[in-house]
């Protein structure tokens, strides 16, 4: 009861931050656009590839586009806890009697909401400009869950980066250093039979691809609720690991001032 | 009762620097206590201890007869706190910024809005109680902090400088505030400072930190009759040396002799009759003497005596010198 109550304090505080942003939701309700149309045209002769099966290159590109959004999303959600120890308002909270958990929780359902907004924003735009997703709304409603799932892991790992190491290029360096190589070694944005045998094998690993992956089959004509069932259960698990990292790394912040 | 128990805190940050090194000390309760030293003496460092912020490496501390390492959710939730730095959120309005506080605080629905309401009114922010906090001037916003800190009515309240950066009649208004705080509401204040005038005027005990303990403690009057006599300055006209030291220190009734460029201190029993002979020992050590003050020992002095430094502004409060430049 309190730790959700403290989790809807500090979420609402976060969202009414960036509703304060006009500039930042301009941005990111065009992003979403740009990558689309953006990789529907660079890729588009990829549906011409032999072996290739997914329909129209815009159809297979929508749930990866998706996925990358939300790693690319969450990945500097941390920016606000650097801000928040560097103006003091962090070390309020912690002599507060908050739940400690409820800072990052609080912080990663804002991602996810902004997360879930630009990934409808996507998919509307995916079906204005032709494409079909065969499973219907359920297809679409997984996704979304999926892509939301996987920014809470990465908005976690960003929010524990963001308090060990509590400077903003470090959280940029390690974000741009980790995001870009996962997205390309998965099937975001090429199917997984065309993919390097390497790559292939880097993937079963990757939770970009899980995400990817799940998103893809979820849409498709016959969708494999094993696969999708697995992947949400990993996704689930690494949520469960990166929210305890980011709520034990106040831990070690504290110990250091 | 004593509502504020340090005991032989100790601490060293990573990378060697002794913060704490054996600080101690008892705060009565309802009363408002002054940690006084420069920059790095470690007062803030003991703030963050007994607030539960931060953990000594060695030591016990008790707050509100809590231990604040065993029973830290129960200290958080008796203690208010002021920071160095502002704790409160510019991109949210003064209203929000006390709404949040209270619900984390345990104060929901009707009790909630009266508590915010009270606070804007009597910090004087109902006015500006819908405008984001970053456009508040900073006199408001050290006015929001300190409501934040009250809103849950804690009986124990932790102001770490809460007057640096503020210009003097911000500062004067928050003092009013504080001696309310601690009379009208009977809290337990402590107070960190660098301002030995603020300490002398708030505080009903102090202590002194230097390096990481407590070099002196006891009432502003009791440590200022420690030092009896009064407190003489002289000006010379060029830099002196050791010999102009050596000259007065052989005078009968004088004492605690200093020299800094073309500053020299020195202590007498009866500083005004002590004036003729002290300038004629300069001039026959060929120091001309170019002003002279006499005064009452200061906060200044006691500070002087126990950290064997004295408390210059450019040392004691960098912050303001950077505003000021």
């Amino acid at each position: 009861m309190r730790a959700l109550r403290d989790t809807r304090q500090v979420a609402l505080r976060y969202i009414r931050a960036i509703l304060r942003q006009p500039a930042w939701i301009g941005i990111s309700l065009v992003q979403p656009v740009i990558w689309l149309l953006l990789f529907g045209a660079l890729f588009k002769r990829t549906a011409d590839i032999p072996g290739f099966t997914g329909g129209s290159y815009i159809e297979f590109l929508t749930p990866g586009v998706v996925v990358m959004l939300a790693v690319s999303a969450a990945g500097f959600v941390g920016m606000g806890f650097i801000e928040d120890i560097n103006r003091g308002t962090m070390d309020r909270l912690l002599v507060s009697p908050i739940w400690r958990g409820a800072l990052n929780l609080g912080s990663v359902a804002q991602a996810v909401l902004s997360i879930v907004i630009q990934s409808m924003i996507v998919i509307s735009l995916s079906l204005l400009v032709g494409a079909h997703f065969r499973n219907g709304l359920a297809g679409v409603a997984v996704l979304v869950g999926l892509a939301g799932l996987l920014g809470a892991v990465f908005a976690s790992l960003s929010n524990g980066v963001a308090v060990l190491a509590r400077q903003r290029e470090t959280l940029i360096g390690v974000v741009t250093m980790v995001t870009l190589p996962l997205t390309f070694l998965s099937s975001a944005l090429m199917q997984h039979s065309l993919l390097p045998g390497w790559i292939r094998w880097a993937a079963k690993f990757n939770p970009v691809n899980w995400a990817a992956e799940a998103g893809r089959s979820a849409t498709a004509a016959s969708p494999d609720w094993n696969l999708i069932g697995t992947r949400i259960g990993f996704l689930a698990l690494l949520l469960v690991a990166s929210a305890a990292f980011a709520t034990r790394a106040f831990n070690s912040y504290q110990r250091s001032i | 009762m004593k509502t504020i128990q340090a005991h032989n805190l100790r601490k060293t940050y990573k990378g060697g620097v002794q913060a704490l090194d054996g600080l101690s000390f008892e705060v009565e309760a309802g009363t408002i206590f002054g940690l006084v030293g420069p920059n790095g003496a470690g007062k803030s460092t003991a703030v963050k201890i007994l607030t539960t912020l931060s953990r000594a490496d060695s030591g016990e501390a008790r707050v509100a007869g809590l231990d604040v390492v065993g029973d830290a959710e129960r200290v958080r939730r008796s203690i208010g706190v002021v920071g160095q730095k502002t704790g409160l959120d510019p991109d949210s309005t003064g209203r929000e910024n006390l709404q949040m506080q209270a619900e984390i605080y345990g104060l929901h629905g009707t009790e909630r809005r009266a508590r915010v309401r009270e606070l804007l009114e009597r910090f004087g922010l109902a006015d500006a109680d819908r405008r984001l906090a970053k456009t508040y001037s900073g006199g408001m916003q050290r006015r929001l902090d300190v409501a934040l800190g009250l809103v849950h009515r804690p009986k124990v309240l932790f102001l770490d400088e809460p007057t640096t950066g503020l210009d003097p009649e911000v500062r004067a208004e928050l003092w009013r505030e504080i001696e309310r705080l601690a009379l009208d509401e009977e809290m337990t204040i402590l107070l960190t400072t660098h301002y030995l005038e603020e300490a002398d005027r708030l505080a009903s005990r102090l202590a002194i930190v230097d390096r990481g303990r407590v070099v002196a403690e006891g009432t502003p009057d009791e440590l200022k009759r420690e030092l009896r006599g009064d407190t003489i300055h002289f000006e010379l006209v060029e830099s002196g040396n050791g010999d102009a030291a050596a000259a007065l220190v052989e005078l009968s009734g004088v004492s605690d002799v200093s020299v800094d460029g073309r500053t020299v201190r020195a202590r007498a029993v009866d500083g005004a009759a002590a004036i003729p002979s002290l300038i004629s020992a300069l001039e026959q050590g060929g120091l001309k003497v170019a002003s002279a003050t006499v005064a009452r020992p200061s906060l200044d002095d006691v500070y002087l005596q126990h950290a064997g430094r004295s408390f210059k502004p450019n040392e004691t409060n960098q912050e303001e010198v950077e505003v000021a430049a």
